[in-house]
């Protein structure tokens, strides 16, 4: 099997304390390892990395990028296409898109920039089937999906009802049924009115029919999720979404688990690692640019994130992706149906095109494709926020950079993101440019902040992994990690971080993209096609209380359009599958 | 006086499949040998092929007193309708073509000028940003309008067609002038936003669907008229920028079915009412 050798890189592995040491990284059979042999050296393909930086391979933990939505998207959007095409090669597809991309363009344009690992953040049940089939054919990533869970009927009824264990004993057996990596709540309690044309808009209001309040589907779901002992904790998407003000609705949403304590209980081996590599969290919350709004209109609309980040700085249960806003055009797509359609009546005037759909007994979601301008106050305020929300965040292993890809922004734009955390004159330079209120009714032209090289490291891949349970084997160069390592031109010795151009160009562009140890991307060329894997999450529960469940399940299964038998997602909907056993008797810290 | 390239492409006979040539134009032309020419590439289906495979290539230089923008003009002394993209994104010099011309002439052009003695095909002067574009004869569906999907379109330059226009002339037009001198059929001006769209003579229905702002003028008869619009009055010979129309105009504005202000005005003939 292969052996490699990346030399004299300047290392930024924060799971294991390393911020920029010139050292070499080794990798065997795809695994990192500490050291090889004599004769396993002689024959290493050696990647000289000397004034170069070496990060583990990027991870996503949050993005839409397969499924139902996405595609909807794509079909709304043929003007998307016209102008970002990329032509086959003699490895590679063909492919089209910018803010919604074809799947292998997808694959190929993440790799281009160091990243080896995207988790789709919301796939419906009903629509798993759709969802892997757009993963089994996205190249080049190791992926996984979380499932929606937040309005679902059968967990509604259950967790209003207090029947804990019922409620864990079914999303163990959808996790295994839809090939699923973690719960995903979307608008808890809301997007269930939003199937009679409301929504809820407080923590304590109850919904229509299953009198249950997003309070009680919050708590629910992050004690199940730990009484189960997933790699991920409960990923949140709270409520109000995209409504002024809301930055308080998200704070108190979050206290809500603040006592579940994190408990993973996988069946895996551990890479190395000097910090624990063990999630700190009980609530990941998404994209929080959206739900950190202040103000109490349009008119006084303001940035709420001061308010959010020092909640989140006192606390030690909550991690945080930020949703950032880098301007231009994007596709909004949510499970939040109504949110949707807020937008549509905000940004409607003309007759704006959207889509939004109701999943059965599941949960909705919603498509609208959305252009943010430097000129507009609203859209200047939400890049400030989404900056102020990782800034503002002293602690960086409570943040991860996204920009929800593509609701705030398209993931090729990370980029430009991460010169506006390393760079205070970059923002200044586009604040400059926006709108007056980007700066005026944010914190953000206070903040000083410039975040290093270690920081950014963390952001992208070792805290996103940690954060997401996958820190036992991605995010890190420990040994026994897999072997993604992502070499970006950049001399941390000689480093500007005013260079912004440079910044730009070193991270859209990486020098070498490693998976498995392979060189899959060089310079942002695809070289190599991988395998990939696809997580998902097989929970141990006691079979009778299956047994219980699953005839709740039968006897309100004549909702559903589908029969019962077809429900499940076969195994040939995955393609080097790597189930994780939960809650096994091996498993455990 | 200054130098100008002159460039004579003759069709060589019948086109099977049609032929993609974006690479027809003034921009890539200006500077190239008669040899460089014949080499230019073109697709034909999934297949690359060389100009000089459908076109007698004749090239020279000319004096002349037209201060123009003094690169290559282009004629085309034939029948080209199955040749799509002639003039696709040109910002200078000019084409000529003595036959019809096939689907997307002249899309995205944004400077320069096109004449096409015959028809032309769908998506002319899609998404133009400037320029000129004259038909001697008919075009098909999506005149001068914007990219499927995109509610962004026309943004400058003008669009003269001689003879009648098909459905969806103008979408999504933001800027620029087309005039028609005979009939459209569907939607014409369907979510315009800016710019002037004239009708010489009759249009089908759906005039102005979805329209936030720009004119539209029709002379003749609309058969169908869009329920979203609301009189506002009438004018006597109307001024539409730097042109006057003769007599007496019902004003419309709409369309009410998408805005509750909306800045789209419509002009119809009373005479024909």
């Amino acid at each position: 099997m292969s052996t490699m050798v990346i030399k004299n890189g300047s290392v930024f592995d924060p799971l294991n304390g390393i911020d920029g040491e010139v050292m070499d990284v080794f990798i065997k059979d795809g695994e990192v390892v500490g050291e090889l042999s004599g004769s396993d050296l002689k024959r290493a393909e050696v990647i000289e990395a000397r004034g170069k930086t070496v990060m583990p391979g990027g991870v996503d933990s949050h993005a839409h990028v397969a499924g139902a939505k996405v595609n909807a998207g794509r079909l709304m959007r043929p003007e998307d296409h016209i102008g970002s095409v990329r032509p086959r090669t003699e490895i590679t597809h063909s492919g089209s898109g910018y803010t919604v991309p074809s799947v292998y363009k997808q694959g190929y344009d993440y790799s281009a920039m160091g990243y080896t690992t995207v988790f789709e953040a919301a796939m419906p049940p009903l629509e798993a089937r759709h969802t892997h089939e757009e993963m089994r054919s996205t190249p080049m990533l190791d992926m996984g999906a979380y499932l929606v869970l937040g309005n679902n009927w059968f967990l509604m009824r259950y967790l209003h009802e207090g029947e804990i264990d019922k409620a864990a004993a079914y999303v163990a057996w959808m996790m295994k049924t839809h090939k699923a990596y973690g719960i995903k709540c979307v608008n808890p309690a809301g997007v269930e009115n939003w199937g009679w044309g409301k929504n809820v808009h407080s923590l304590d209001q109850p919904n229509i029919h299953f009198e249950v309040t997003a309070r009680e589907v919050i708590r629910g779901l992050a004690e199940v999720n730990e009484r189960l002992g997933m790699p991920i904790s409960l990923h949140l998407h709270a409520n109000n979404l995209g409504h002024p003000g809301n930055w308080e609705i998200t704070r108190d949403s979050l206290a809500v688990p603040g006592d579940v304590g994190p408990d993973q209980k996988m069946g895996v081996e551990w890479a190395e690692t000097k910090l624990d590599p063990h999630r700190a969290q009980s609530v990941y919350l998404a994209h929080a640019q959206f739900n950190a709004f202040g103000g109490t209109s349009w008119r006084d609309f303001e940035s709420g994130a001061e308010g959010l980040a020092k909640y989140v700085n006192k606390v030690d249960h909550v991690v945080i992706d930020n949703g950032s806003v880098p301007f231009g055009p994007a596709t909004c797509m949510t499970g939040d149906g109504p949110s949707i359609h807020d937008l549509y009546v905000l940004a409607g005037i003309g007759g704006q095109k959207w889509s939004n759909t109701d999943v059965e007994l599941e949960c909705g979601s919603g498509v609208i494709p959305f252009t943010y301008l430097k000129a507009n106050p609203i859209s200047a305020i939400q890049w400030a926020i989404g900056l102020e929300m990782l800034l503002l965040v002293d602690d960086p292993w409570k943040t991860i950079m996204t920009t929800d890809h593509p609701n705030g922004g398209v993931f090729t734009q990370y980029p430009q993101v991460i010169a506006w955390l390393m760079s205070r004159r970059a923002r200044d330079k586009t604040a400059a440019e926006c709108h007056k209120w980007g700066y005026d009714r944010s914190s953000l032209g206070g903040v000083e902040r410039e975040m290093s090289l270690f920081e950014i490291a963390i952001l992208t891949r070792a805290n996103a992994a940690r954060t997401i349970g996958m820190a036992y084997q991605k995010g890190h160069l420990g040994a026994g990690a897999d072997g993604d390592v992502t070499v970006y031109d950049i001399d941390p010795e000689k480093f500007d971080p005013n260079e912004v151009e440079k910044i730009v160009r070193a991270f859209g562009r990486a020098e070498y993209t490693i998976k498995d140890g392979k060189v899959v991307a060089r310079q942002g060329e695809v070289v190599a096609v991988p395998e990939a894997r696809r997580y998902y999450c097989e929970p141990q529960v006691d079979e009778g209380l299956t047994e219980d469940m699953l005839a709740d399940v039968k006897g309100w299964f004549k909702y559903y359009t589908i029969g019962f038998e077809n429900y499940p997602v076969p195994d040939k909907y995955l393609r080097n599958p790597e189930p994780i056993v939960i809650n096994g008797p091996q498993g455990g810290r | 006086m200054v130098l100008i390239q002159k460039v004579k492409l003759s069709p060589k006979g019948e086109i099977g499949i049609m032929v993609e040539a974006e690479s027809i134009s003034p921009d890539s032309f200006a500077g190239k040998s008669e040899s460089d020419l014949c080499e230019i590439a073109v697709w034909q289906g999934p297949r690359e092929a060389k100009l000089a495979e459908f076109f007698e290539i004749e090239s020279w230089d000319e004096e002349t007193t037209d201060d123009g923008d003094g690169t290559a003009e282009i004629l085309i002394d034939g029948d080209v309708s199955r040749v799509k993209r002639i003039g696709q994104r040109m910002t200078k010099g000019r084409i000529e073509i003595l036959g019809s011309a096939g689907m997307h002439l002249g899309s995205e052009m944004a400077g320069g000028e096109i004449r096409v003695k015959g028809n032309a095909g769908p998506w002319a002067g899609m998404n133009m940003r400037g320029g000129r574009l004259e038909v001697g004869g008919d075009v098909g569906d999506h005149a001068g309008s914007a990219y499927r999907g995109s509610w962004r379109g026309m943004s400058g330059g003008k669009i003269l067609i001689r003879g009648n226009a098909r459905s969806q002339l103008g979408g999504g037009m933001a800027g620029g002038e087309i005039v028609v001198e005979g009939s459209v059929e569907n939607f014409c001006g369907i979510r315009q936003n800016g710019g002037l769209i004239l009708v010489g003579k009759d249009a089908v229905r759906g005039v102005g669907a979805e329209m936030t702002g720009g004119t539209i003028a029709v002379l003749g008869k609309i058969q169908n008229f869009t329920p979203g619009f609301v009189q506002a009055g009438s004018e006597r010979d109307p001024a539409l920028g730097d042109r006057t129309l003769e007599g007496k105009f019902s004003k419309f504005l709409g369309d009410y079915a998408i805005s509750k202000n909306p800045k789209g005005v419509l002009y119809v003939q009373e005479a024909v009412i």
